[in-house]
């Protein structure tokens, strides 16, 4: 997911991690994506539990990750996303979980959780928290306005596309892609008919030269900035997470804008990707971490973090509990045809690693 | 009797002195050199997927002792283009940058040290004031001036000068606006530091020996502001050269610039080795004009 409020979440980082050398008997310590959590739900845990919570916030998996990879970061709860997470097993992060410490297990939505099985199979390490796409958002009104009413706005030609993006750019209309070798290079494979999780280096190069070909038509890369621009107007087509494009969308409306912001998920595919709750291996406090991730599987308190955030639980025991609006949202809870096109972004190899950043690199700079 | 008497004082002056040095070298040691230290050892070994995610340097193993020293991240660097484009970029964007900072901050350190006593604290201060906001919020502030819907295009459309607006942001422009403006008190403190003590003596001995003021100033008033000329430019070209808040908020596709290629080393391959080799040649690099710097000041002493 993104990364919006990276000033204040460093802040609060930073006020925390002084807090928490202060050791606690009775305590969890959880690290989670900032902004990813309804504000009553840790209040609520420490009622039913007597488990004090140390609740810090990051940015991005790259945070995360070299927090974990450091070693010794005193978390007992961490949420990394799909694509960080095999090799961080692999490097010995984490610790098996204790299925008999939680019971709620049971609540998953065992269909989505067969995409799992190429991350971490039969959930040995990891519990998903949370799960989002990542798509197009888009000013609806503006890219009509330019584009005509059959504009392709369920299609990543939005933003792959010579003519139609040479066309926004001309009518002043900008255009962001994240800027992520890893992000972008997938959804051009796919737009190509390629396998977007090909590790293929000719499948890459051919995904990069779709993408340089559209450069000089974007306006900038980068990761977060769209959310704030695509709600002023300064953008409006992005490549972008789920979560962030609502979020722009309901900035928008509050601002009172003559347009609105949509999302779509490209039919061509789209990366599906879960936030994993897992626990360190050198985590202090484990079976309180346990009981936090129980806690979570809860079907009201997921339904409850879900209406706050905006990004679908896979908790099929929870959807009783979510309103109409947002169980019926296809950009939340995409349709059956829609779930079949999209994509797992697994763990790749050091070189290919390598490559993938290296081609975005050369896309990027034209070089 | 004398003499001990003089040696039990060289004795204690040397432990005085012992002492003094202590202190730096203390602080340069724990700040400078086991940092370095790190950084070399981890650019030595090699990545592994593991905790911490590189290469033991030494392993004792059957009774040998086994150095494992690898080159080759040094190598790889070498190897692709890109490195060294962008090492090539920052040097060039902070190269550009201090010479901006020099040009303008010249004059404005001239003109400080020329103003009448009673300005000058009230000058010097106008010029520090800025730097007690903090300094992301004050970069932010020039994405807001400097945006399509921003505060410059916005003027220039009020006004009917364009009809759409100038694209500034995400471009080198605007990186190098956000470069020389946070580093231009740097350069110019130094500047007026050196012009401030300018003994007014000699300006006016070159006036009764007929010299224009022209040439008063370039044979008189640059070269002996010329330790100013260095300082400043030192102080804004090398932090400048690792720059990474800058070109990340300001710059656009096409900024290369190498504090960002060694942030992506690092969180994007995770492949610290190679982070830490590109560290220490971008430390190499700096070392250049530092030593330089060093020679320049001690000459300056003598």
């Amino acid at each position: 997911m993104g990364n919006i409020h990276k000033l204040s979440a460093a802040v609060v980082a930073i006020s925390f991690a002084a807090a928490a050398s202060a050791a606690h008997a009775n305590e969890v310590r959880v690290f989670n994506w900032s902004d990813y959590i309804a504000p009553e739900t840790l209040e609520k845990f420490t009622e039913r539990t007597g488990i004090e919570v140390t609740y810090d916030v990051y940015d991005s998996n790259e945070t995360l990750d070299a927090a974990l990879l450091a070693g010794r970061s005193g978390y007992d709860v961490v949420v990394p996303s799909t694509h960080y997470f095999t090799r961080q097993i692999s490097a010995g992060v984490y610790q098996p979980l204790n299925p008999e410490l939680l019971p709620n297990l049971s609540n998953l939505n065992a269909e989505l959780m067969a995409n799992l099985e190429g991350i971490d199979a039969g959930g040995e390490y990891s519990v998903p928290y949370m799960w989002g796409t990542n798509g197009l958002g888009y000013n609806v009104d503006r890219v009509r306005e330019i584009l005509g009413d059959d504009a392709p706005v369920d299609s990543w030609a939005l933003l792959f596309d010579p003519e139609i993006t040479t066309a926004l750019s001309d009518a002043g209309c900008g255009l962001s892609m994240l800027d992520s070798g890893d992000e972008m290079l997938s959804p051009a494979m796919a737009y190509l008919g390629l396998d977007p999780l090909s590790e293929n280096i000719e499948d890459l190069e051919a995904g990069g030269e779709l993408i340089a070909g559209v450069r000089n038509n974007m306006t900038y890369f980068h990761s977060s900035r769209y959310v704030a621009d695509l709600a002023n107007g300064d953008i409006c087509v992005a490549a972008g997470y789920s979560g962030d494009i609502f979020q722009a969308a309901e900035r928008a409306e509050e601002a009172g804008r003559d347009f609105s912001v949509g999302y779509s998920i490209p039919k061509e595919g789209a990366a599906l990707w879960f936030d994993l709750m897992a626990v360190p291996a050198d985590a202090p406090n484990t079976e309180n971490a346990h009981a936090f991730i129980n806690f979570i599987l809860d079907p009201e308190i997921a339904a409850e973090i879900t209406e706050y955030v905006r990004y679908a639980n896979p908790n099929a025991a929870a959807n009783e509990y979510l309103s109409e609006e947002i169980l019926n949202d296809p950009a939340i809870y995409p349709e059956t045809d829609t779930m079949q096109n999209l994509y797992v972004a697994i763990e790749k190899p050091q070189n290919v690693q390598r490559a993938r950043t290296r081609i975005w690199n050369r896309v990027k700079s034209g070089r | 009797m004398m003499p001990t008497r003089v040696s039990v004082l060289l004795k204690r002056l040397q432990f005085g002195r012992r002492a003094v040095i202590a202190f730096p070298l203390v602080w340069l040691t724990l700040f400078f050199l086991l940092p370095f230290a790190l950084v070399l050892k981890i650019s030595l070994s090699e990545a592994a997927i593991a905790i911490p995610p590189y290469g033991p340097l030494l392993e004792y193993a059957d009774q040998t002792l086994h150095i494992f020293l690898s080159l080759g991240n040094y190598l790889f660097l070498l190897s692709d283009s890109l490195y060294v484009a962008a090492y090539w970029g920052s040097v060039k964007t902070a190269f550009m940058a201090t010479s901006i900072c020099l040009l303008i901050g010249y004059p404005m350190a001239y003109a400080m040290a020329r103003a009448p006593a009673r300005w000058q604290l009230l000058l010097l201060l106008l010029v520090m004031l800025p730097s007690w906001t903090s300094f992301l919020i004050r970069v932010y502030a020039w994405m807001g001036i400097l945006s399509n819907s921003g505060l410059i295009n916005n003027l220039l459309i009020g006004i009917g000068l364009i009809d759409s607006p100038i694209r500034m942001m995400n471009t080198q422009f605007a990186v190098t606006i956000g470069i020389v403006y946070a580093y231009l008190p740097f350069m110019v403190l130094p500047l007026y530091a050196h012009l401030a003590r300018l003994d007014n003596s000699l300006l006016e001995a070159a006036a009764d020996l007929g010299s224009r003021k022209i040439n008063t100033f370039v044979k008189v008033t640059l070269p002996l502001s010329m330790g100013g000329i260095v300082a400043g430019s030192m102080l804004v070209f090398i932090p400048a050269v690792g720059e990474f808040v800058i070109p990340e908020l300001l710059g656009g596709p096409n900024t290369l610039m190498i504090g960002k290629v060694l942030w992506e080393e690092f969180f994007l391959n995770r492949d610290w080795p190679v982070a830490s080799a590109l560290a220490m040649v971008m430390l190499l690099l700096l070392l250049v004009p530092i030593v330089w710097f060093h020679r320049y000041q001690s000459r300056e002493l003598e």
